[in-house]
C-alpha cells in the first residue's frame, strides 16, 4: 500500500537525478542540443482544418530562425556587456528567445512534411536555408547597435505576436500569447535603454545615432515581412513605427532615411556575417552528429 | 499487497513537487501544475504548463513528477505540457506567495491586464512600489529588470541596505 505520500521523499530537491532517471531504460542522452526532450511533449498537435500548412511551416521557420539568431548574438555579449546586470538581462531575453525558437521549430517539422526535431533545424541547415530577417544577424559593433536592433526586433515582433495569438493554428497562437508577455519585457528594457543612451551624453547620444544609421537600411525588410507575414504585415508595420517614434522622440533621436540594402533574409538571401555566426553555433554538433553522452 | 493508489494520492504526490529554479515552492504553489486526473485504464495524466517558453527546467519538472508518481505506486504515468492559457504569475497561490517572502523572495503584484490592441510602452514610469522582503519597507529600488533566472528582477532595499529579489509580474 502506497497511499502513504509521507513514503515519498518530499525533501529531495535533486530533480536533475529524476531526469537521469527518466532514462534509465539505457537510452543515451546526446551530447549537444536537446534530443532527449520535445518542447511539444504531450501537447495536442492536431492541424485544424483549413489551415495551410505551408504557410503555417513558413512562418514557424522565420519567427524560429529570427529567435534563434537573435539569441546567438545575445549570448555573445556574456562576459562583454558594460554591466554584470546588462549580461544578465541579455541572456534572459535571449535565453526567453531560444525558447520560442524550440517551440516553433517542433511546431515546423511537424507541419511541413519532413518530421524533422527542433535539432535538425538549428544545427544542421546552412545560411541560405535559413530565413531570420537580416538586421538579426548583424554583429554588434557597440551597446547601442545591440539595443537599437532590439527595440526594433523586440517591437515588431511583438506587435505580429499580438496577432498571430488568435492564429487558426493553435499551437502558433500559444507560442505567440506566452511571447507577448515576455516580449513586452524585452521591448521594454531596450526603450528604457534607448531613452538613457539617447537623452544622456554627448558620447552616447552620438553612439545611438551611428547605431540607427546602421540598422536604418535593414528596418524596410522587417517592417515588409514578405512573403512569410504578408496577412499581418502593413497592420505590424504601423505599430512598430508608432512604438519607434514614441520612443526616439522621447530619446531626442530620429530614424535616418537609409536606402534599403538588397535582397531578403525572408528569402535565404544574407549577409556575410550569418555563415561565421552558425559555424559557431553548429560546430560541435556538425563535427559530432548523434554524439550521445 | 499493492492496491490501486487513488487520484487523491496522484494530485498530493504531484502537487508536492518541488520547482527546480524555486524549490521552497511546490508546483502546485507556483501554479505550473494544470491537472491530474486518471485515465480508465489507471494511467495518471498530469498537466504541467511552463512558466516562460525558455524555461530550462520543464524536462526536470516532467521527469521529476513522473518519477515521484511511479515510487507512489502508480505505474502508468503520462505527462503532458499545456501552453494555453499562458502561465501568468497570478496562478502562485497565497501559501505559494507567504512562502517567497519566508525565503527573502519579494511576491509578485497582479499581473498586467492584456487588453485587446496593441500592447502599451509606457517610458520612464515609476514602478509599482515592491516591498523590502526582509523588514517590509518600500523605499526600494529596481537595479536590473532580470535576475538570475528569467522570472525574477533584482532590487535594492534603502532602509535595510539589503539586496533583494523580486518575483516579476507576467
Ligand atoms: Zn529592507
Amino acid at each position: 500500500m502506497s497511499d502513504d505520500i509521507d513514503a515519498i521523499d518530499a525533501t529531495d530537491d535533486h530533480v536533475y537525478l529524476s531526469l537521469a532517471e527518466g532514462h534509465d531504460d539505457g537510452a543515451a542522452r546526446w551530447a549537444f542540443g536537446t534530443g532527449f526532450e520535445d518542447p511539444l511533449h504531450g501537447v495536442d498537435t492536431a492541424v485544424p482544418d483549413g489551415v495551410d500548412t505551408a504557410e503555417l511551416a513558413a512562418m514557424c521557420l522565420a519567427l524560429g530562425d529570427d529567435a534563434l539568431v537573435c539569441a546567438q548574438r545575445l549570448a555573445q555579449w556574456c562576459t562583454r556587456a558594460p554591466e554584470l546586470e546588462e549580461e544578465v538581462a541579455l541572456a534572459n531575453i535571449g535565453l526567453d528567445l531560444l525558447g520560442q525558437a524550440r517551440l516553433l521549430y517542433a511546431r515546423c517539422g511537424q507541419v511541413d512534411g519532413t518530421g524533422r526535431g527542433e535539432d535538425a533545424y538549428a544545427y544542421t541547415r546552412d545560411p541560405d536555408d535559413f530565413r531570420n530577417t537580416r538586421l538579426a544577424e548583424l554583429p554588434d559593433t557597440d551597446f547601442a547597435f545591440c539595443v537599437v536592433r532590439l527595440l526594433v526586433l523586440s517591437s515588431w515582433r511583438l506587435a505580429l505576436f499580438g496577432r498571430l495569438a488568435s492564429a487558426a493554428d493553435p499551437v502558433l497562437a500559444a507560442v505567440a500569447a506566452k511571447g507577448v508577455a515576455e516580449l513586452t519585457y524585452h521591448r521594454q528594457y531596450a526603450a528604457d535603454w534607448a531613452l538613457r543612451l539617447g537623452d544622456g551624453t554627448e558620447e552616447s547620444h552620438r553612439r545611438m545615432r551611428a547605431a540607427l544609421a546602421a540598422v536604418a537600411p535593414y528596418l524596410g525588410e522587417v517592417l515588409d515581412a514578405r512573403p512569410q507575414f504578408a496577412a499581418h504585415a502593413d497592420a505590424v508595420r504601423q505599430e512598430t513605427l508608432a512604438v519607434l517614434d514614441q520612443v526616439l522622440l522621447a530619446a531626442g533621436l530620429d530614424l535616418p532615411a537609409a536606402a534599403a540594402v538588397p535582397g531578403s533574409g525572408r528569402r535565404g538571401e544574407h549577409t556575410e556575417h550569418l555563415a561565421p555566426l552558425l559555424a559557431e553555433l553548429q560546430s560541435v554538433a556538425r563535427a559530432h552528429p548523434e554524439a550521445a553522452w | 499487497m499493492v492496491t490501486a493508489p487513488s487520484l487523491r494520492t496522484a494530485r498530493q504526490v504531484a502537487a508536492q513537487v518541488p520547482d527546480p529554479e524555486l524549490p521552497m515552492l511546490t508546483l502546485a504553489d507556483l501554479g505550473v501544475l494544470r491537472d491530474v486526473r486518471l485515465t480508465p485504464d489507471g494511467t495518471v495524466v498530469a498537466s504541467l504548463t511552463p512558466t516562460y517558453s525558455g524555461c530550462p527546467a520543464m524536462a526536470e519538472m516532467r521527469a521529476d513528477v513522473a518519477a515521484r508518481l511511479r515510487r507512489a505506486g502508480f505505474e502508468k504515468v503520462e505527462i503532458r505540457t499545456v501552453l494555453d492559457p499562458p502561465w501568468s504569475t497570478d496562478l502562485i497561490t497565497p501559501h505559494g506567495r507567504r512562502t517567497l517572502r519566508e525565503y527573502g523572495i519579494s511576491p509578485p503584484g497582479p499581473a498586467p491586464r492584456r487588453t485587446a490592441g496593441p500592447v502599451p510602452l509606457v517610458l520612464g514610469a515609476p514602478r509599482r512600489a515592491v516591498g523590502c522582503p526582509r523588514c517590509g519597507s518600500t523605499d526600494t529600488e529596481e537595479t536590473s529588470r532580470f535576475s538570475a533566472t528569467a522570472c525574477k528582477s533584482l532590487w535594492r532595499c534603502r532602509a535595510c541596505r539589503e539586496p533583494f529579489e523580486h518575483v516579476k509580474e507576467l
